[in-house]
């Protein structure tokens, strides 16, 4: 029952007393209300502003928050008001839906903001009326899109344990992937490129034999076209052999609009190998080499536009089909006056309605070749008038498609440019949270270093000890302190300050390429610490390379009580294991035995020492998608590695 | 023949057409008469109730009880009017299951009291104050007027079959056991065996009253609902 007619329910049941006198047995009892409640004002205090309301206005809606006593859980003593602290501006569609029963949606309102409003009051979107719901749901539609693109931004990241086909796959679908898919895809679209030019130069007259006249170039050097033909068909064959096994779903591959001209496009080259030169099946053949144009269409793999093309056409299907439609009428109709008009006159072209269609055509659409013309008045008066009426019925459906097309185009656009944001952005906010985990480390070494050289600190040390740290930020560093015991690791500096840092760097460049990027983090982790242990193999460039970060900020620290934190457990928590996952990916013991350090060196203060090379733990915060990929995917923000197949370079972004 | 018939064809069609590039530039007015009166169509009826000490004095509510009542109805009709669909829609949403719209319509004529076509608030008031704070008789009283569907004084047993159909209607179709056709009919048969008393085929307000006051059920369900409000 719609609570909103709550109201009259008083009225509902007095009628019933009309049922009374008819009915035969005894009525039951009445439920009574027992809080005889008078109807009060209460005061909704909604971050400061004060709204008002009856008791009863609110009551009217029992299954959201404030017509429950959920809001009693909001009530405050002493100002005897129900405190909210939330958005006022928002708050407003909702006391309203209380008020007359309808919710509306602002238009100046974030989708998802009002979304989180309704969610926390308990109303469920689907009562918006019907006066803003339309415009709710296509921007909730708009918001769900932009997510999903971004999801799919995501599931392009590796995952570690892909296997060959859907590498290959992943290689065919973005080439921008790994060098070999684009050494493939412009290979390919080369290949594409000659075949087309090839079957255009074929029919070029080129030179004239002395016994002939022009003959063709495709006949002339049968050979040679030949030859380029066979190449450019085993090309494709290959190509199309190698996406149908990396596939994931062949069936549907198969049926999908790309492979299909794929496989048109080889398909005549075959027959025709097949077919022998007779007569009368070489007509079928020649109709058959017309397909091979249909090469061209596999440029729509490499081109965005051609795509977007094809979609808007799709997509404008009905207005297409309209402009079609609309035209075959008028042609038909100008046609038949045409010839009826044109009949009288001797030596006419127009011979039949049919024939007619052609001066028809030629003329609505202005082209005018001027092969058929009419003699008569009454054909002229009629030529005009279909000419006039053939510029606007093609104008009218014209701006739809190119709207649609527009719109379309836009979109492609506004995801590319949210692509290239995303990854400056998300660079951005990583150098902000390391900055808040370097904190704690500072405060650590900090605390260590008054513990040790307690007297003799300078001045600046000593300021630098006394930097005030607020609770928030202490509590955070005692929990990370307090995570550290547990689990008997220690948290050290990682590269991931370098990495932002070249992050921030590469960021100029719109499309990064992996493996720069990773040259770049090596090679900058690296200078940090030129004097590197020459024992580390380049295999082990990674734990070097993490060690050597380390290795720079470090501090002679004789007796450390870091010291008593190592353990080299095997019993390792999730930090550990994520640099031990990688290390095993590698799939050397010899870099697992760098780790397992004695513990007596304690008096290098070396990352070697120390099972973690990498992790930071940030200040939680919700897993936002990285480009660089996922790594293992921890539930709890951790930090998140993820490695290439092909290089043994494993990238750390700290979240 | 055809030249010619063509040629006065085409030249139609250009008349005609210059004809109506004339018009659209207002230079020859076509002769159809506007009906300009549809824009100045009431927007709104409006209706604003007496005052409240008046009300008071005419029902038996207090002024606080008809000041909720007041804010309740003029929130769910801003207009200040009910009219007889907005009644159904509203009157159907407490039985979702059947259809309630033909006892909508019988109990919207019973608070339409002026018959004007819509229920004020003063209707609506005074409709409640008989049904929640009347006294027997004046409960019976409107009872019967709600069954009296011609308002003639008599109780037909066509009027009284309609009123049974349209209860049972507001049950639906799922019910248990199920409703058979003739079920309304032999409830009607068994309330005129014991309302009419004279046996002439009509119920007139005595022989109702009468009867209803000598029946417990129905007395003791008449005080069912003294306390809605």
């Amino acid at each position: 029952m719609a609570a909103g007619v709550a109201a009259w329910l008083p009225l509902a049941r007095a009628a019933a007393i009309g049922w009374m006198p008819v009915a035969n047995c005894p009525m039951p009892i009445a439920p009574r209300d027992h809080s005889k409640r008078q109807d009060e004002l209460i005061i909704l205090n909604v971050s400061g502003r004060r709204f008002q309301t009856w008791r009863t206005t609110l009551d009217r809606y029992p299954d959201t928050l404030l017509g429950s006593s959920e809001k009693e859980f909001f009530y405050n003593e002493e100002t005897k008001e129900y405190f909210f602290d939330r958005d006022p501006d928002a708050f407003r569609s909702v006391l309203n839906f209380y008020r007359t029963g309808k919710l509306h949606y602002p238009r100046y309102e974030c989708i998802s903001a009002y979304d989180e409003e309704l969610a926390f009051f308990g109303i469920i979107p689907e009562i918006i009326g019907d006066c803003c719901y339309e415009e709710y749901k296509d921007r909730k539609r708009e918001n769900a899109e932009r997510l999903m693109d971004d999801q799919e931004e995501n599931k392009d990241s590796k995952l570690p344990n892909m296997n060959f086909r859907e590498t290959m796959w992943r290689a065919f679908e973005n080439p921008h992937t790994s060098t070999m898919a684009l050494v493939f895809y412009y290979v390919t679209g080369f290949f594409i490129a000659v075949s087309v030019i090839t079957n255009v130069v074929e029919t070029v007259p080129c030179g004239s034999t002395p016994n002939q006249k022009d003959v063709p170039c495709g006949e002339r050097y049968t050979v040679a076209f030949f030859c380029m033909d066979t190449a450019c068909v085993m090309i494709f064959t290959v190509e199309y052999l190698l996406r149908l096994f990396a596939a994931p779903s062949r069936y549907r591959f198969m049926r999908s609009v790309m492979s299909i001209i794929d496989v048109v496009a080889i398909l005549p080259y075959y027959i025709g190998l097949v077919m022998t030169n007779n007569e009368d099946v070489s007509g079928a053949f020649v109709t058959l080499r017309v397909f091979r144009v249909f090469r061209i269409f596999k440029f729509s793999r490499h081109s965005q536009g051609l795509r977007i093309l094809g979609y808007t056409l799709k997509s404008c299907a009905s207005e297409l089909g309209f402009l079609l439609f609309s035209l075959t009428m008028a042609i038909i109709i100008f046609a038949t006056v045409m010839f009826y008009a044109e009949k009288g006159s001797s030596s006419s072209k127009f011979t039949s309605i049919p024939a007619s269609f052609w001066y028809t055509i030629v003329t609505m659409t202005t082209l005018g070749y001027g092969d058929m013309v009419p003699k008569t008045i009454a054909g002229k008066i009629f030529g005009s008038i279909c000419s006039l009426s053939g510029v606007l019925v093609i104008a009218l459906p014209v701006p739809v498609i190119v709207s649609n097309f527009s719109r379309i185009y836009h979109q492609n656009q506004r995801a590319d440019k949210r692509r290239a944001q995303k990854k400056a952005r998300l660079a951005r906010i990583r150098i902000a949270k390391t900055c808040s985990s370097n904190a704690y480390l500072q405060r650590k070494r900090n605390g260590l270093l008054s513990e040790l050289l307690d007297l003799t600190t300078s001045e600046e040390e000593q300021q630098h000890l006394n930097k005030s740290t607020s609770l928030l930020e202490s509590q955070h560093h005692h929990l990370l302190h307090c995570l550290e015991k547990t689990t008997s690791l220690s948290l050290s500096l990682s590269l991931s300050l370098s990495l932002s840092l070249s992050l921030a760097v590469s960021q100029a460049h719109e499309f990064i390429d992996e493996q720069m990027f990773e040259q770049n983090c090596v090679e900058s982790a690296l200078q940090s610490y030129p004097s590197r242990s020459p024992s580390l193999s380049s295999q082990e460039g990674f734990t070097g390379t993490c060690c050597s970060c380390r290795s720079r900020k470090s501090i002679p620290l004789p007796n450390s009580s870091m010291s008593t934190t190592h353990t080299h457990t095997q019993g390792l928590q999730e930090l550990s294991a994520l640099h031990i996952q990688c290390a095993e990916q590698q799939g050397h013991s010899s870099s697992r035995s760098s780790l397992n350090m004695q513990p007596n060196e304690v008096g290098r203060f070396n990352c070697r020492e120390r099972q973690i090379t990498t992790a930071i733990i940030s200040i939680p915060s919700p897993p936002a998608p990285i480009p660089e990929g996922d790594g293992h995917g921890p539930p709890n923000p951790g930090p998140s590695i993820s490695t290439t197949a092909s290089s043994n370079i494993v990238k750390v972004s700290a979240l | 023949m055809n030249l010619e018939g063509l040629e006065m064809i085409a030249v139609l069609v250009v008349v005609v057409l210059f004809v109506k590039v004339l018009e659209q530039f207002g230079l020859l007015e076509a002769s159809y008469d506007d009906s300009v009166e549809d824009e100045l169509e009431l927007s709104a009826v409006r209706h604003r109730p007496e005052g409240l000490e008046k009300l008071e004095a005419q029902t038996r509510f207090s002024r606080k009880e008809l000041q909720i009542l007041y804010r309740g109805f003029k929130n769910e009709c801003p207009s200040g009017v009910v009219n007889e669909d907005t009644f159904k829609d509203i009157y159907s949403q407490f039985f979702p299951q059947g259809d309630a719209s033909t006892y909508a319509h019988f109990l919207f004529n019973a608070f339409d009291t002026d018959h004007n076509g819509s229920v004020s608030f003063e209707d609506f008031v005074m409709g409640l104050s008989i049904l929640l704070r009347g006294s027997v008789q004046e409960k019976l009283n409107w009872a019967f007027n709600l069954y009296d569907i011609n308002k003639d004084g008599y109780i037909t047993k066509e009027e009284m079959l309609d009123i049974m159909k349209a209860i049972y209607d507001m049950m639906g179709k799922c019910t248990y056991p199920i409703l058979k056709e003739e079920t309304p009919r032999q409830h009607v048969d068994m309330f005129f065996q014991k309302m009419d008393k004279n046996k002439d085929g009509v119920v007139t307000i005595d022989e109702f009253i009468d009867c209803c006051q000598n029946d417990e059920n129905i007395m003791r369900s008449m005080q069912l609902f003294e306390n809605v409000i």
